[in-house]
């Protein structure tokens, strides 16, 4: 067996092009301009992960949702689900920066990206 | 009854986002006494609005999300006590003379009439309307610009429709098109008229391709119609001259169109004092300590030029601010000459357009068309990098060292050039 294919790095701004190919021997990985790009390879074409984010709404805060990031990226067939347990959570200020506000989804947590402060 | 208040500061900061916040974090730490005003109810600016992560890598070494980013910058501002007014609205700028600027602002406590020696413009960019992308046909409720959709989603939880096209693949257009997705929502396409994406390569690999979002590269949107709400689009396939080819158009059904036809430096209250500005980027001509051609008058972050990453713009704004020290110990910024920096092959832009020759400078470029397997160039200092590839939508960063930038006469000059150029 033997694939050869190419992938956008997602890592940072560079968006390096990475020539992978597989094959028994395993797999291997050009173009990369920095170590991150071969384990992003490796990863991508075994099992893709992704974080997820999105806003929840909250009660009596000084803006109306609170912004959430996955605590760890979750596998990419993972983040509707992700979706659905965010989607009717409605929470009530204040909310900290880093405040884990939902547990156990996809082995991973959701946690605040926002401070929320109550409404004066 | 007038209730006019008189202040006298050595800075004056305008407008609250990630530029101006740093800008009056350094000033404030170089003993400069500073204010900051920002014309929204909360400091912060977009970055507040960008929960999706990729800020920070430069700045911070980390990734964080925009959220996140910003509330960095809190809290340095409150840990060294940056004083700022939020609701605080900048009605006009003048210039007495050399070391005294007035800025006269609408506040909730009245009007406030601040004298300063220095100005740091940071007030940002403005979105591109339907009006300068020429897309015709009816104005029915459905059409929003990619910030104002995002401002709606992210900040007030409200989700702006459900069948939706966006109109240009800049970072904030795809960025939107996967919060679209991930609420549910259909896109249908993302409509692109030049022959490539407009955003960075990652974002339309993580935003459009994980979720099956068609990209239409070469593709414009003519009209719009709907009677209430939107309808429908004509789109039409376009040649190298972005002119509409005959026959390819075709109708795509949605509710919403959202606009993400890239941003413009907002330099309203500059131009009304007749600054130079460089029509390349939109934005003032700048020296290498972003002073703009009205000594003290500092600019900085996307009023400047559109930058592709807030951490450049929280650079630009303690470089502006090291700017305005210097000026007011030296009664203006010293230089025995500016020498220009001029744009070569396949450069579309360059910042700053000035330098002295006498200070390390970081120059921000921008090339023209994408290449691969490139060098980028400054043939007067000597200075010659690699590109593996160059992307419009990717800024070029150089550092020039003082020495190097010593060797300069009359002028330096960017430029790319494919390995095998010969001239």
């Amino acid at each position: 067996m033997h694939t050869e294919l190419e992938l956008t790095c997602i890592l940072c701004p560079m968006s390096c092009t990475l020539k992978v190919s597989i094959s028994d021997a395993g797999i291997d990985v050009r173009g990369n301009q920095c170590t991150k790009g071969v384990e992003y390879a490796k990863q991508e074409v075994t099992n893709p992960v992704r974080h997820v984010m999105t806003v929840v709404r909250v009660r009596g805060g000084d803006i109306p949702t609170v912004s959430l990031i996955t605590s760890k990226p979750v596998p990419k067939n993972c983040i509707e689900r992700v979706m659905e347990a965010t989607a009717y959570v409605e929470l009530e200020a204040p909310i900290e920066l880093g405040q884990v506000v939902i547990k156990d989804v996809c082995g991973t947590s959701l946690v605040a990206t926002r401070r929320v402060r109550k409404a004066t | 009854m007038s209730n006019l208040i008189e202040e006298r500061y050595d800075v004056v900061v305008i407008g609250g986002g990630p530029a101006g916040i740093a800008a009056a974090i350094r000033a404030t730490e170089l003993g400069l006494k500073t204010i900051l005003l920002e014309n929204r109810d909360v400091l912060g600016g977009i970055p507040l609005q960008c929960v999706h992560p990729g800020f920070g890598l430069h700045y911070f070494k980390e990734d964080l999300t925009g959220t996140q980013f910003i509330h960095r910058f809190f809290e340095r501002m409150e840990k060294i006590g940056v004083e700022y007014i939020t609701s605080a609205h900048v009605h006009s700028i003048e210039y007495r003379d050399y070391m005294e600027k007035v800025v006269n602002v609408i506040t909730r406590k009245g009007v406030l009439r601040i004298y300063s020696k220095t100005i740091i413009y940071t007030v940002g960019a403005r979105e591109r309307t339907l009006f300068e992308i020429g897309v015709v046909g009816d104005r029915p409720d459905g059409i929003y610009t990619a910030g104002e959709a995002q401002t709606m989603m992210d900040i007030y939880g409200v989700l702006p429709g459900k069948d939706v096209v966006i109109i240009g693949s800049g970072d904030v257009g795809l960025i939107m098109a996967r919060r679209f997705a991930l609420e549910g929502a259909r896109v249908k396409a993302v409509i692109e008229i030049m022959p490539y994406p407009g955003g960075l390569m990652r974002n339309v690999v993580q935003c459009l391709r994980d979720f099956n979002i068609p990209l239409l590269l070469s593709h414009a949107v003519i009209s719009i119609a709907g009677k209430k709400r939107v309808e429908k689009v004509t789109v039409v396939k376009v040649d190298e001259g972005f002119r509409p080819i005959p026959g390819t158009e075709f109708e795509i059904a949605c509710d919403t169109v959202v606009i993400a036809a890239g941003l413009r430096p907002n330099i309203d209250l500059l131009e009304r004092l007749s600054i130079a500005i460089d029509p390349a980027t939109g934005g003032p001509m700048v020296n290498e300590l972003l002073e703009t051609s009205i000594p003290g008058i500092f600019v900085a972050g996307n009023a400047l030029v559109i930058n592709d990453l807030a951490d450049y713009v929280v650079e630009q704004g303690e470089k502006a601010a090291e700017g305005a020290k210097i000026f007011i110990e030296n009664s203006g910024i010293p230089a025995e000459e500016w020498k220009p920096v001029k744009r070569g092959r396949n450069i579309r832009l360059a910042i700053p357009h000035y330098i002295s020759g006498e200070r390390s400078v970081t120059i921000l470029a921008r090339v023209a068309k994408p290449e691969q397997r490139v060098f980028v160039e400054v043939p007067e200092v000597g200075y010659k990098t690699f590109h593996m590839a160059v992307r419009p939508a990717e800024m070029i960063r150089l550092d020039l060292s003082k020495d190097a930038l010593s060797k300069a006469e009359k002028s330096v000059t960017i430029e790319v050039k494919p390995i095998a150029y010969r001239a």
